[in-house]
């Protein structure tokens, strides 16, 4: 990791390049964050650092909570994430900014993706369906098929692809590229789409 | 102001500040026109290394979104063939746009006249 942030989304709009065409792009609000806590290699026996985002009143924290932030001199915050393997060194108690990147680098961003209910095969493994109407077939075009063999082995097996919950779940897009950055309002432009809804919160990092 | 809106200003800004750059003394500003305006739109066309430009004339028939997402939709009949293009309001491959005629029009949006001759759309809108 060579530079993280934590963040939320904010929403989408578009840019024109300069020769003319047209950039789909993703805002998204992200940090100051705080760094927390350091994890060594020696103590912990992995590296890593723990950033905050989004302060909060005092109120609304644990005393156990308070605590922690009270050890590092920070003001509480309502997130806290750990990130692994920094390359750099970082001291408890820096801020960390938008400005640890720069225009044109690529990121990875996390976040939990829209929740679509429960979905059936075709929406949520794209498969192809059974098919047709006419031929013998009735109701079933977007069945899943068949879903396994006969007497022997008698059963399902195990993984295989059915209808059931689809999104709400943690995930990871690579390599997107910032396309403008606003420090002084903390903002960070993304090419293309992120996951989830807008006021998500996202972590994004560069590797 | 709302961080979203504050970035689509600004996408604006640079949009018009590129068309500046690029056509220098020639810059036309973004007239305001409405639909059942007829209008000359130039059109940025690259050809390889080279560009130019070309003329688009036909009726506006309709606009959409806000901000940077501006569109407008115009129709022309060509050589008896009705060809409608969308136009982003704020994008850089568009050079200028002239309002020929104002229209006379009730409607925000004219798709009733797709299935009108020229004569008369040209009624309707005087």
């Amino acid at each position: 990791m060579n530079a993280a942030i934590i963040g939320r989304k904010l929403g989408m709009t578009s840019l024109y390049s300069d020769d003319g065409r047209h950039i789909p792009c993703t805002v998204v609000e992200a940090g100051p964050c705080p760094v927390v806590l350091r994890r060594t290699m020696e103590k912990d026996g992995y590296a890593a650092i723990q950033i905050g985002f989004e302060e909060i009143s005092e109120k609304k924290i644990t005393k156990p909570r308070k605590g922690a932030f009270d050890k590092a001199g920070v003001k509480p915050t309502r997130i806290l994430k750990e990130f692994r393997d920094p390359k750099k060194e970082y001291e408890i108690g820096q801020k960390l900014t938008v400005e640890q990147f720069a225009i044109g680098d690529l990121v990875h961003v996390s976040g939990n993706s829209k929740g679509k209910g429960f979905q059936g095969v075709m929406k949520r493994y794209n498969f192809s369906g059974v098919g047709m109407a006419s031929h013998g077939q009735k109701d079933r075009q977007r069945h899943p098929g068949s879903v396994g063999q006969s007497s022997s082995p008698s059963r399902i097996m195990k993984g295989i692809k059915m209808a059931g919950r689809m999104g709400g779940k943690r995930v990871t897009v690579r390599n997107i590229q910032i396309v403008d950055i606003i420090p002084d309002r903390n903002l960070l432009v993304l090419k293309g789409c992120i996951p989830g809804p807008p006021n998500t919160q996202v972590e994004i990092v560069n590797n | 102001m709302n961080a979203l809106h504050l970035v689509e200003t600004m996408a604006v800004e640079r949009a018009i500040a590129s068309r500046k750059e690029k056509d220098g003394d020639n810059y036309v500003e973004i007239p305001e026109f409405k639909p059942g305006d007829t209008v000359n739109i130039s059109v940025r066309v690259v050809e390889g290394e080279k560009e130019r430009i070309q003329i688009f004339k036909g009726i506006v028939i309709g606009r959409r979104g806000a901000g940077i997402n501006q569109t407008f939709l115009v129709r022309k009949i060509s050589n008896g063939v009705g060809v409608e293009r969308i136009f982003p309001l704020y994008s850089p491959m568009i050079q200028g746009i002239e309002v020929l005629r104002k229209g006379k029009v009730r409607r925000a949006k004219l798709f009733y006249l797709r299935g009108m001759s020229e004569k008369k759309i040209r009624q309707k809108l005087s």
